[in-house]
Formats: C-alpha cells, sequence, structure tokens
C-alpha cells in the first residue's frame, strides 16, 4: 500500500469551467476516495424567489441555468399552473415541448463538445459546437434569445412559432440529423474515443438506485428513469421511449445522449406533425396561487424539482428547486473511487455536471 | 474500432470557409423577433406605471411630472415582461444587444414638449374641474346648512 495524500480537484480545473471541487485522496495514481464540496456560486434564488411576484419569478426561474433556462422556467410555471388548476391550451403545450427538445439538443451537443474536449479531440469538440450553433440560431429564431427563451408565462407561452418557422426547423433538423451521423459514427468508432471511454467508471444499476442518480447518467447504468414518461407538456402525445444502456461506463453516457439527440430531432418532428391548428396560446390567470406542488421534470441533465407553496397572495412562501447535478454528486463521488487520477477530470464531466444551477 | 474515423471531414473543414464571423467588423445579423433592447416611444406613454412594477430587475424609472422614462441598460436582462405589460404598447423590443460601455449609466427619454404642454393643459383643465366641483360641493353644502 502507497503513501496516502490528497490531491485537490477544481474549484478551477481546465476540463471545466465551472467550481465543483472536489478533495481527492490518492494512493499512488489510485484515487480511494472523493470528498466534494460546493458553494462557491451560490446565489440565493430561493430568498430572491420571497421578493418577486410570481409573474416576475419566471424571469428568474429561467436564469437558473443557461443550458436548461426554458426546461426551469417551464417547469416553475407548470408548477404554478396545477396549483392555479389551469389547463394551458393544446397549441402551448406542443410549443414548450418543442423547445424543450431543442434546447435538449443544444445541450447533449454541449455537453459531447465538452467530453470530446475532455479527452483532447479539439477538432471534434469544434465540429460539436458549431452543430450546436445552428439549434442556438432556431433559438434566437422562433423565441427572441440565443439560450435564454422568455417565452414562458404562468398559463402558457408568449410567442408562436409560425407555420414557415416551423419549416424552418424542420429543414435544419434535417441538416443537423446529417452533420449528427457523422460525428456519431467517430464517437461510437473511434479507436482513440474509445480507448479513453470503455470501461471507465462503471457504476452498476443497483448503486445507481442506491445513490439516487437521474439522468443519462442513470440510464447510462440500466435505470429506467426519464421524467417524461410522466406525459408533461405534450409528451402523452407523442411516442416517447426512453433510451437505456446496461454498460454503466463512460461510454454508454456518450452513446445515451448521442441517441437522444436523434431521439429529439424525431419527437421534435413528431411535434410539429401534430401540432393543433388552433391558435390559443394561453389561458388567462385570475387571482394568485394558493397551495403547493411538486413538479418533476426532465431537463437534459436529469430530473428536476420544482417545488412551489404559495398562500393567496401575489409573492410565493416558498420556491425550491432540486436541480439533477445535485443528485448527482454521491453517485459521482462513488464513481471516482479506484479510478486513475488521469481519468478524473473526465469522470466528472460525464455527468454533465452543472455547478451554478446546483448552487442556484 | 477504427482510427482517423475524422479525418476526412477534418480535411473538408480546411478547406471550407470558416464557420465563425469575424465580428465586429462584419455586421451581425439578427432574425426577426430577436430580443435585443427595449425601445420606447415616449410620445405615447402615459406615465402608467406598470412597467416599472412589472420589471423583475427595477431598471426602469418613470416621472410623471417631468414626462421622462428611464432605463438602466445594463441591469435590463431583456426579458420583454415590461413590453406585454405595457397598456399602451408603446414599448417595443428591438433587435441589436445592448452595446458594452466603460460606465453603467441610464438613458434618459423625455416628452417632446408639445406632449409635455398637452399634458400639462390636461391636467390644468382637471385641476380647475376638480377646483369647481369642489367649489360646487362647498356652495351645495352650505346651502343645504342655511336651509
Ligand atoms: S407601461 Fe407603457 S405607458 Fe405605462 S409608463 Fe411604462 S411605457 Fe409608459
Ligand atoms: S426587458 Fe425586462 S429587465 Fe428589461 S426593462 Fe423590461 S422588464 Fe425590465
Amino acid at each position: 500500500m502507497g503513501k496516502r495524500s490528497v490531491i485537490p480537484f477544481g474549484p478551477q480545473h481546465p476540463v471545466l469551467p465551472e467550481p465543483i471541487h472536489i478533495d481527492l485522496v490518492v494512493e499512488d495514481e489510485k484515487v480511494v476516495e472523493a470528498v466534494p464540496s460546493i458553494g462557491f456560486v451560490h446565489r440565493g434564488l430561493e430568498s430572491l424567489a420571497e421578493k418577486k411576484d410570481f409573474n416576475q419569478l419566471v424571469y428568474v426561474a429561467e436564469r437558473t441555468c443557461g443550458i436548461c433556462s426554458f426546461q426551469h422556467g417551464m417547469g416553475y410555471c407548470e408548477a404554478v399552473e396545477h396549483i392555479m388548476g389551469l389547463e394551458v391550451p393544446r397549441r402551448a403545450k406542443f410549443l414548450r415541448t418543442i423547445w424543450a427538445e431543442l434546447s435538449r439538443i443544444h445541450s447533449h451537443l454541449l455537453w459531447l463538445g465538452l467530453l470530446a474536449d475532455g479527452f483532447g479531440f479539439e477538432n471534434l469538440f469544434y465540429q460539436c459546437w458549431r452543430i450546436r450553433e445552428k439549434i442556438l440560431d432556431l433559438h434566437e429564431l422562433t423565441a427572441g434569445g440565443r439560450l435564454i427563451f422568455s417565452v414562458n408565462k404562468v398559463g402558457g407561452v408568449i410567442k408562436d412559432i409560425e407555420g414557415d418557422k416551423l419549416d424552418t426547423i424542420l429543414s435544419t433538423l434535417d441538416e443537423v440529423d446529417d452533420e449528427l451521423r457523422v460525428i456519431r459514427s467517430v464517437f461510437f468508432e473511434d479507436r482513440t474515443v474509445l480507448s479513453r471511454l470503455k470501461g471507465v467508471g462503471i457504476l452498476s444499476k443497483e448503486q445507481i438506485n442506491d445513490l439516487g442518480a437521474v439522468g443519462p447518467f442513470a440510464r447510462a447504468s440500466g435505470v429506467r428513469v426519464d421524467m417524461r414518461m410522466l406525459g408533461y407538456a405534450a409528451y402523452d402525445e407523442l411516442s416517447f421511449v426512453p433510451i437505456v444502456s446496461n454498460d454503466g461506463d463512460c461510454y454508454a453516457r456518450c452513446f445515451i445522449r448521442m441517441m437522444e439527440l436523434f431521439q429529439s430531432i424525431k419527437l421534435i418532428r413528431e411535434a410539429i406533425g401534430k401540432i393543433p391548428a388552433e391558435k390559443d396560446l394561453e389561458v388567462p390567470v385570475k387571482g394568485n396561487p394558493d397551495g403547493e406542488y411538486f413538479m418533476r421534470l426532465e431537463q437534459p441533465r436529469g430530473e428536476a424539482f420544482y417545488y412551489v407553496k404559495a398562500s393567496g397572495k401575489p409573492i410565493l412562501d416558498r420556491m425550491r428547486i432540486r436541480t439533477p447535478t445535485f443528485a448527482n454528486i454521491p453517485a459521482l463521488c462513488e464513481m471516482l473511487k479506484n479510478t486513475e487520477i488521469a481519468d478524473v477530470g473526465l469522470l466528472v464531466l460525464t455527468i454533465d455536471p452543472c455547478v451554478s444551477c446546483t448552487e442556484r | 474500432m477504427a482510427l482517423m474515423k475524422f479525418a476526412p471531414e477534418a480535411l473538408k473543414n480546411l478547406f471550407m470557409k470558416p464557420a465563425t464571423k469575424m465580428y465586429p467588423n462584419e455586421e451581425p445579423v439578427y432574425p426577426e423577433g430577436s430580443r435585443g433592447h427595449v425601445k420606447i416611444s415616449i410620445d405615447d406613454c402615459i406615465s402608467c406605471g406598470m412597467c416599472v412594477r412589472a420589471c423583475p430587475n427595477g431598471a426602469l424609472k418613470v416621472d410623471r411630472n417631468a414626462g421622462t422614462w428611464t432605463i438602466d441598460r445594463f441591469d435590463c436582462i431583456a426579458c420583454g415582461y415590461c413590453v406585454l405589460k405595457c397598456p399602451k404598447k408603446c414599448l417595443f423590443m428591438e433587435k441589436g444587444y445592448q452595446v458594452p460601455g466603460p460606465e453603467k449609466k441610464e438613458d434618459t427619454y423625455t416628452k417632446s414638449p408639445e406632449v409635455l404642454a398637452a399634458e400639462e393643459e390636461k391636467r390644468r383643465i382637471a385641476a380647475m374641474k376638480a377646483a369647481e366641483a369642489k367649489a360646487a360641493m362647498e356652495a351645495k353644502a352650505s346651502e343645504e346648512k342655511k336651509g
């Protein structure tokens, strides 16, 4: 047995720009224990929620995260809508689904790029981000913002996507689909990629269940958990089956996210095909919410919780978010045990950490 | 397993034109409806203050007497909620992002003198009518007392 020592990883580390700190207890080159600490970018969202009225809070909730901003806004709105008993028009539900899936594509492409960067494949990194740019352009075309959508409101959506814009989405997705096929074969078959991903950081289904991991990270270990199966927004009207793999290694996580890209494209095509023609986008909101609700939805990184409690006043009593990365940190630390220190950066990356939204 | 899977793509990229733009030398093209910055058609504004109350960031100020509408562009997050709430629909979301600058300063828009004069006139008439009504009420009250 070698001598034990502690190596700090983060909060500043080249592999990810976000501040998570992990104390790695190492023996020679092997990690024997990982102790995480967060709290470097706490922004006090919960306290802020007690100062804004529930309509303004849509814009605040949305800014919890720059990557899943749409889903944060949607999660909050759906929670309040449930409390107030509002039935959102069907077209608005479909629009929400389309935007949610578009933002999933952009998030997964961002992650694939970062992964490629993490194992030193710069070319592939830029290729992923170049494709992502087309999706961002679609965001700006349809919602007006590249990352922050600001189209949700309690009771529906603010903007419509007209027919010609839906056509643009479809044609852009066709291009993206073709380009994705090229990088898919690289991620799945290239030797340099496989040698870094195959068999690294394996977690079993039992470990994932014990540690409560969520999202693609859990699905890569064979846990069939995807909140889209609950059928919020318009998912109940689409043919959605979660993608699951049984390998539980880094390659499986990459596989899941890559396949989800194609799945998202398929879901958007289906949603555009089924979108109802009636132009109602919102229902009128009267009074203030009174009650509490737990909203669960699937963000690109996994399941997010929205807890909203209101007591008939314009200002909510409580709004709390549990983000997917927060749920994935215990499993991450388990995964880091018995790995080589050179793999730590990559392993941290494979949970797709979003530390800013973890700390809210 | 294959080696050099990406080589054809990398070669293609070598001869393609850059995917990025030479910003700021090249003007960016924004799509219609891009949320860049808030614009006001100040003469239509009735200084009701709905936008000020709506803004989640407290970026707006309205002065009814001076007829001004002030925005701190660096505080504005371009959410568009003020645009949604304005009863006169005199706020718009325009293309083009806020340009960076060395200092944080506010933009103030003042109503044109004619509009200000007209408003002043309206206020004067309203005040006059109110005074007349008050005088009439008082006169009536004193008559009732006498009677
Ligand atoms: S809401 Fe519109 S009309 Fe009212 S003060 Fe603001 S800009 Fe003027
Ligand atoms: S766009 Fe949003 S942040 Fe900007 S002034 Fe209007 S309400 Fe305030």
